[in-house]
């Protein structure tokens, strides 16, 4: 009984201290005492009562401002796209192209001083969805524009999808050094990747689980993947997701077991496979292959463009198409354009 | 038991005083009249008060504006039925009913459940680890330890709750992935457990520092007197200041759950963020709500389907996080009624 006396009679002193204006004291009381937490609580739910109707109302008028704001927003944004900055060019998409877009970009802007250009990545749908809303000037993607959102471009924008290749990769499954596969066919990749292949011994390997890293399903190269290889299956459930071709590639770097995939212009601390079609030779993803198209998932890397593209966005689209450009995706390790491919392209 | 009431009646008073000025005005100061600066600061701390919950109300608003078109529009209806977002489904190319969440593919599948395992899981076991974790160091530095080392210890502890999420996440992804399949020999390097050993790291200084000052505001009587009585120390820790700061204790512990379910960037970076649909093995890769929204958000375009339900989740996320603080606060409530109806 003397110990509950005592309780409240702390109550009233730490009040007081409070009260005092001690700032240290305070801090304690509020986040200590549940006494004056719950006084807060009740506090605020008095207020609340009584200003509801003031809470709604502001919410209302908020929300209302914000809806009259969001739609013309979509015509404003386009209006506002960075092409009215003449010497600004804002470039999004593709994990698998961010290095090689950086590289064209800081070759640009040492050939054309006082000209910006901004490459960020995020995935092919991150750059198309940021072509669609208007945030961007050109899409990386490293993979065709799905007809939904050529759709929704033309309904948002007003115009339609250009599309410019500008290089040319081939989509290479990697493997941890120490894993003795050579080669894998399409199918058994099909199988390893839908889940139902789950151990390496049955496609030669050593006795041992695997392990699928996958990209997030906004990347070109997943949605690539998924179509050549997995006939638009899904992906197993077990698969790990990975934000980019470099997490791919440090995860299987770092797990034996582990199976992934990505452009070949990562290819470092890992091993590709050769690939091999159902009843095909398994085919080594170097230049030669892709080039000729003996490898089976050799790809375009893609620019997009709302229209035709004009000022900067032009300026730029030559450049990397330009033999010097075409210079710069070999260092970056992905492959020039075979000579017919630009000339297809550029007309 | 003569003060007792007196004292629970002047902090009454003193409740009145600084919380509600309305009602107090009329007893207490009848006798002059406020001045009008106090007045206005009273209004100005009301509407800023006020505007906290309005915020919170504009927030769910807007998100919940994204996303209850679905119910109606042809868009969506032509792409997604209602149902599978809940419930399993035997898919093309499956052998039985499942819950799968594949949002870009040919039908997309939008499951939310997996993610809602998901997010659970990690967050149930990271709460697992750090309420022991957080309580116990809470209970050595305000009960054992030196005054000095706890002038040090604390303040550490506390930066621990300063430390970038992205960082966090970064360590766990590089070093405790690593530490922990080398030790436990998971199959899964990103799974669970190694998203909420990082989780538990932010989780902790939260559990710490409230715990700590809520068992430091015991009153030293308490204690004085159950030394006196001839109790150990252990029994004073854990029989009588322990049980008088459980209300504190507990606030503490909904904090963390708040913070645990709601963080984004650690799950992302450490969890594999894989929707496995597993209830019980906490050593396969998880994919939660918040990663979901925050890799996938980027990359939809607005009114897409995808773009609706990821809305959902959001929706989903804020009224669990809203209902579990709420009987949080209820059951902390109910703690301090029964600890002070005595009086």
């Amino acid at each position: 009984m003397t110990i509950v006396k005592d309780y409240s009679h702390l109550f009233f002193f730490q009040a007081r201290g409070c009260d005092a204006g001690s700032s240290r004291v305070c801090h304690t009381t509020v986040t200590s005492r549940p006494q004056s937490r719950f006084d807060w609580s009740k506090a605020l739910k008095k207020a609340s009562q009584k200003h509801w109707g003031l809470i709604v109302a502001i919410a209302l008028v908020a929300t209302s401002c914000t809806s009259r704001r969001s739609e013309p927003g979509d015509e404003s944004s386009t209006g506002a796209a960075p092409s009215k900055t003449s010497s600004t060019l804002t470039i999004k998409g593709s994990d698998t192209m961010v290095i090689l877009a950086q590289n064209w970009a800081q070759a640009f802007m040492k050939a054309n001083p006082g000209r910006v250009v901004q490459v960020s990545g995020g995935g092919s749908g991150t750059g198309v969805a940021a072509l669609i809303n208007g945030t961007a000037d050109l899409a990386n993607a490293s993979r065709p524009m799905k007809d939904k959102e050529k759709k929704q471009l033309r309904e948002r924008r007003g115009a339609e999808a250009k599309e410019f290749r500008v290089a040319l990769d081939a989509l290479a499954v990697y493997v941890s050094a120490e894993n003795p596969i050579d080669s894998l066919t399409i199918p058994q990749l099909k199988k390893i990747f839908r889940g139902q292949t789950t151990n390496w011994k049955d496609v030669g390997g050593a006795d041992r689980a695997i392990i699928l890293y996958s990209r997030e399903n906004n990347s070109g190269t997943y949605a690539y993947f998924k179509e050549h290889v997995l006939n638009n299956e899904d992906f197993a459930a077990t698969a790990q997701t990975l934000p980019g071709t470099a997490a791919v590639i440090n995860a299987v770097s770092k797990d034996k077991a582990g199976i992934g995939y990505g452009g070949i212009g990562y290819s470092e601390g890992v091993r590709t496979v050769k690939v091999a079609t159902a009843d095909g030779k398994p085919v080594e993803p170097n230049m030669a292959n892709a080039t000729s198209g003996k490898y089976p998932l050799s790809r375009f890397l893609n620019v997009y463009s709302v229209g035709e593209p004009s000022g900067v966005a032009k300026d730029y689209l030559d450049f990397i198409l330009s033999s010097d450009g075409q210079k710069v995706v070999e260092g970056v390790g992905y492959y020039p354009l075979p000579t017919e491919a630009t000339a297809a392209s550029s007309d | 038991m003569l003060e007792g009431p007196d004292g629970a009646q002047a902090v009454e008073a003193e409740r009145r005083v600084t919380f509600g000025p309305r009602r107090s005005r009329s007893k207490l100061t009848s006798s002059f009249r406020t001045p009008l600066w106090h007045r206005l600061a009273e209004k100005t701390i009301a509407v800023l008060a006020l505007t906290a919950i309005a915020a919170i109300a504009l927030i769910f608003v807007f998100i919940a504006r994204e996303a209850i078109p679905m119910f109606w529009e042809s868009d969506f209806a032509q792409e997604v039925e209602l149902p599978d977002l809940f419930f399993a489904k035997q898919w093309h190319g499956y052998d039985e009913p499942v819950y799968v969440w594949q949002p870009v593919g040919e039908p997309p599948k939008y499951n939310v459940i997996p993610l809602f395992v998901g997010s659970l899981k990690v967050t149930l076991l990271a709460m697992l680890l750090s309420v022991p974790l957080g309580i116990g160091c809470a209970l050595f530095t305000a009960m054992y330890a030196p005054r000095r080392f706890r002038e040090i210890v604390k303040p550490i502890i506390e930066l621990l709750a300063g430390i970038p999420s992205v960082v966090l996440g970064f360590f766990a992804l590089m070093v405790i992935a690593s530490w922990a399949q080398a030790t436990f020999g998971f199959h899964f390097r990103l799974n669970a457990v190694v998203a909420a050993i990082g989780l538990a790291l932010t989780i902790v200084p939260v559990i710490f520092t409230i715990s700590e000052d809520a068992l430091q505001a015991v009153p030293r009587t308490l204690t004085e007197a159950a030394l006196a009585l001839g109790a150990r120390k252990y029994q004073v820790a854990l029989r009588v200041v322990l049980p008088a700061a459980i209300p504190g204790i507990a606030a503490g512990i909904v904090l963390g759950f708040g913070r645990a379910i709601g963080e984004t960037m650690i799950v992302l970076m450490a969890s594999g963020n894989a929707a496995i649909m597993e209830l019980f093995d906490f050593t396969t890769s998880v994919r939660t709500i918040t990663a979901t929204i925050a890799a996938e958000l980027g990359e939809v375009a607005q009114g897409d389907p995808h773009w609706r339900v990821l809305f959902l989740l959001g929706v989903m996320l804020f009224v669990v996080t809203f209902v579990l603080n709420l009987l949080g606060d209820l059951i902390i409530q109910r703690l301090h009624q029964r600890l002070t109806a005595s009086s």
